[in-house]
């Protein structure tokens, strides 16, 4: 059963940009998971995720965002999520995830942002 | 005259390498019933936390065991049920944090029951510990006007 989950990654002005393709659920959210923690790990605090490729995400994916966050935005940075489908567009904001995460249109809103507001401003 | 009802039943051994079979048997079967593109996207994330729940939580992705996907529905209404026999797992006996106090406690779990209860008309549980436990989801039918 095909079950199609790519990563792209790639660094850009001091930003690391993680690129999301197919399907992030409970088999493939622990592939994301090692990913950004790679990045943190080389002192990567600044990270935006590319989802305009993302085609279905459950609560394995999402909670993902959820446990790095705060670690990133203590260490200086943050996590700008973008390019999200209207349908996976429903799922974020669904748990309010719209309140917590910088949600931005393209990449490069999302680089703009990160020199506006490094961190989202409540 | 009665509805005629139809019942489809997936068995899958529990790995979540199987979630995306288990979605295609939800669409499927959700097209077959006449749900929307919008309602059958609902309950595919839905099942999909179900049986998430019940790979990691009530078998401890023990591969050995059987998830059973059983979907039945009439003109109105398409029911799913997920059936296991591990551990009597409750989603409901967890208390549901609100979404910051998980982000400050950097948890990566508790957020499968808050989008379940979002995405179907109705959820419950019934549970025989040591023997089965079921999972209930209803979706009810959008007449489209013709």
């Amino acid at each position: 059963m095909p079950n199609p989950f790519a990563l792209h990654k790639s660094q850009q002005d001091g930003l690391s940009l993680i690129a999301v393709e197919g399907f992030l659920d409970a088999h493939t959210a622990p592939q994301f998971e090692k990913t950004i923690q790679t990045e943190i790990d080389a002192g990567h605090n600044r990270i935006i995720v590319d989802c305009e490729k993302l085609t279905y995400i459950s609560s394995a994916g999402l909670g993902v965002f959820m446990s790095f966050v705060e670690e990133l935005r203590e260490a200086g940075g943050d996590i700008k999520i973008c390019g999200l489908t209207p349908k996976v567009r429903g799922v974020f904001d669904m748990l309010g995830f719209q309140e917590i995460f910088d949600l931005v249109d393209d990449q490069q809103t999302a680089v703009r942002r990160f020199a506006e507001a490094p961190v989202k401003e409540s | 005259m009665a509805a005629i009802e139809r019942t489809f039943t997936l068995h899958v051994p529990s790995s979540t390498e199987n979630l995306a079979l288990i979605r295609e048997f939800v669409t499927s079967v959700g097209t077959q019933a006449g749900l929307d593109q919008s309602d059958i996207g609902k309950l595919e994330l839905a099942v999909d936390e179900a049986c998430a729940n019940v790979i990691e939580h009530a078998y401890g992705h023990d591969a050995t065991k059987e998830v059973v996907v059983r979907a039945i529905f009439d003109e109105e209404v398409l029911r799913i049920k997920v059936i296991d026999t591990g551990r009597g797992f409750d989603p409901q006996s967890i208390p549901q944090a609100d979404l910051e106090r998980l982000v400050a406690e950097r948890r990566s779990g508790g957020l499968g029951l808050r989008l379940m209860k979002s995405l179907v008309d109705e959820v419950r549980y019934e549970f025989e510990p040591g023997q089965k436990n079921e999972l209930h989801m209803t979706k009810r039918i959008k007449k489209t006007t013709p």
